[in-house]
């Protein structure tokens, strides 16, 4: 756990950092893989820096309508930014809903565009996970087994290592298999499959898990009905391209 | 990759693939099914989100004696601040102004002042200057500091109603806007 980097005068918040450097390499892996699926570098970039934009400056507008009369006594500080204050799941969805505007506006095909972006995704995903072992969010419950880590006052199973494990695997597999894959839209749900089974299984030991019907993980049941999702897509994305295909 | 291919085209066999993770994606969600107050829940004293804030006795610059967990019940905020540290001054007046708004609401500011790092004259004189009104407890030995596992001042701490942390803001100065919107948030669950 590395929290806060101290740079002489400057406290560098480690897991902003990471997850910055996370969008970077999944910058590059896509200009990379762009030409293959013949679609310019700069358009799908572009699109990358919508939806990030977008997405953070509605995150802070989102939050800024919810305490519309707190902001109104003090306009300016609707420019003070923190990050306690930010809409997150608010700003995601706008986000993604601006890029996805932009690349139908460009005549960008949807499920090519998937598989262009998902080596990078999956690298987001492994910054995800060093983001977590920087913070030590997303931590594990309480555990004697003899690689429990302490954190947060117990000895804890180390689920952010789990999770950086598993995400290193989904992006070694993805990056494997990227030029192999029998049908348009096979890496992307290949990804969105492999990332819901490792939520699902490393949920099991997460310590801060929200509880639903009792005592059932949500992230969990979450993660199933997508990882079904992405298997009944696979499906049906395979059978109507051997319908479309001259062959 | 065809193989692969004619196992996801066959309506039967990925079917019953598709069945079968679902069979033990249900096994695997109730073998690590847990009762609420296993996970965080509250009942851990750490200063992050979702645990326990924890629990300290000081004496304020007032000559009175403040327990944090006797503010159950309320929306308060916890403060960690020194008198030499220019971000701390430059917040307090914002959470002077939130206190002054929503202390009938519920609202209670515990301004913890760092005293092992600071000194109780400066701390009085920097009271006065800002005409702070509410509760300023004296960390004398650095108890709260590591509690609190202090590593930037100021650190506010958003701990709500039930004692549980809400929010932690590191470093600063804080918007009065900020406190405020995160404050209202606590309020709704003042009884």
């Amino acid at each position: 756990m590395l929290p806060i980097l101290q740079a002489g005068p400057i406290a560098i918040q480690m897991p902003g950092l990471i997850l910055l450097a996370g969008v970077w390499v999944a910058v590059s892996l896509t200009d990379r893989e762009a030409p293959r699926y013949s679609m310019k570098p700069s358009t799908l970039s572009n699109m990358i820096l919508i939806g990030l934009v977008v997405g953070i400056l509605s995150a802070r507008l989102w939050y800024v309508i919810r305490f519309f009369d707190i902001y109104l006594e003090n306009p300016l500080s609707i420019l003070s930014l923190n990050p306690t204050t930010l809409a997150p799941l608010e700003g995601v969805l706008t986000g993604i809903a601006a890029a996805t505007f932009y690349g139908y506006r460009k005549g960008l095909p949807l499920w090519p565009t998937l598989d262009v972006l998902t080596p990078g995704l999956s690298a987001f995903g492994l910054a995800v996970g060093f983001a977590h072992l920087a913070s030590g969010d997303a931590f594990g419950v309480e555990t004697t087994m003899p690689w429990g880590i302490e954190l947060w006052g117990a000895l804890r199973h180390p689920t952010q290592i789990y999770e950086v494990l598993a995400a290193g695997f989904i992006f070694w597999l993805i990056w494997e298999i990227r030029r192999k894959t029998p049908f348009s839209g096979f890496l992307f749900l290949t990804w969105v499959a492999l990332t819901a089974l490792s939520r699902l299984l490393i949920e099991a030991f997460r310590g801060d898990s929200i509880i639903a019907y009792g005592s059932l993980r949500s992230a969990q049941m979450g993660s199933l009905v997508v990882l079904v999702i992405a298997l009944i897509g696979m499906h049906l994305l395979s059978r109507a391209q051997v319908q479309g295909s001259p062959s | 990759m065809s193989k692969l291919n004619q196992l996801i085209e066959d309506p039967i066999r990925w079917g019953a693939i598709v069945i079968g993770v679902l069979i033990l994606g249900a096994i695997w969600i109730g073998t690590s099914q847990v009762p609420a107050s296993a996970t965080t829940s509250g009942s851990i004293p750490s200063p992050r989100e979702g645990f326990a804030a924890p629990d300290f006795t000081l004496e304020t610059l007032e000559g009175e004696t403040l327990t944090l967990s006797d503010l159950r019940g309320k929306a308060v905020v916890v403060n960690l601040w020194a008198s030499l540290c220019p971000p701390c001054r430059a917040e307090m007046p914002a959470l002077q102004s939130a206190y002054e708004a929503d202390r009938d609401r519920g609202l209670e500011i515990v301004a913890v002042d760092m005293t092992y790092q600071d000194n109780e004259e400066d701390a009085q004189r920097f009271a006065d200057d800002f005409g702070l009104t509410f509760a300023i407890p004296m960390d004398r030995d650095g108890t709260v500091a590591r509690q609190y596992l202090m590593r930037a001042l100021p650190s506010t701490f958003f701990v709500g109603p039930d004692g549980v942390i809400r929010k932690v803001v590191i470093g600063g100065p804080m918007s009065e806007a900020t406190i405020r919107s995160t404050v209202s948030e606590m309020l709704e669950e003042v009884p």
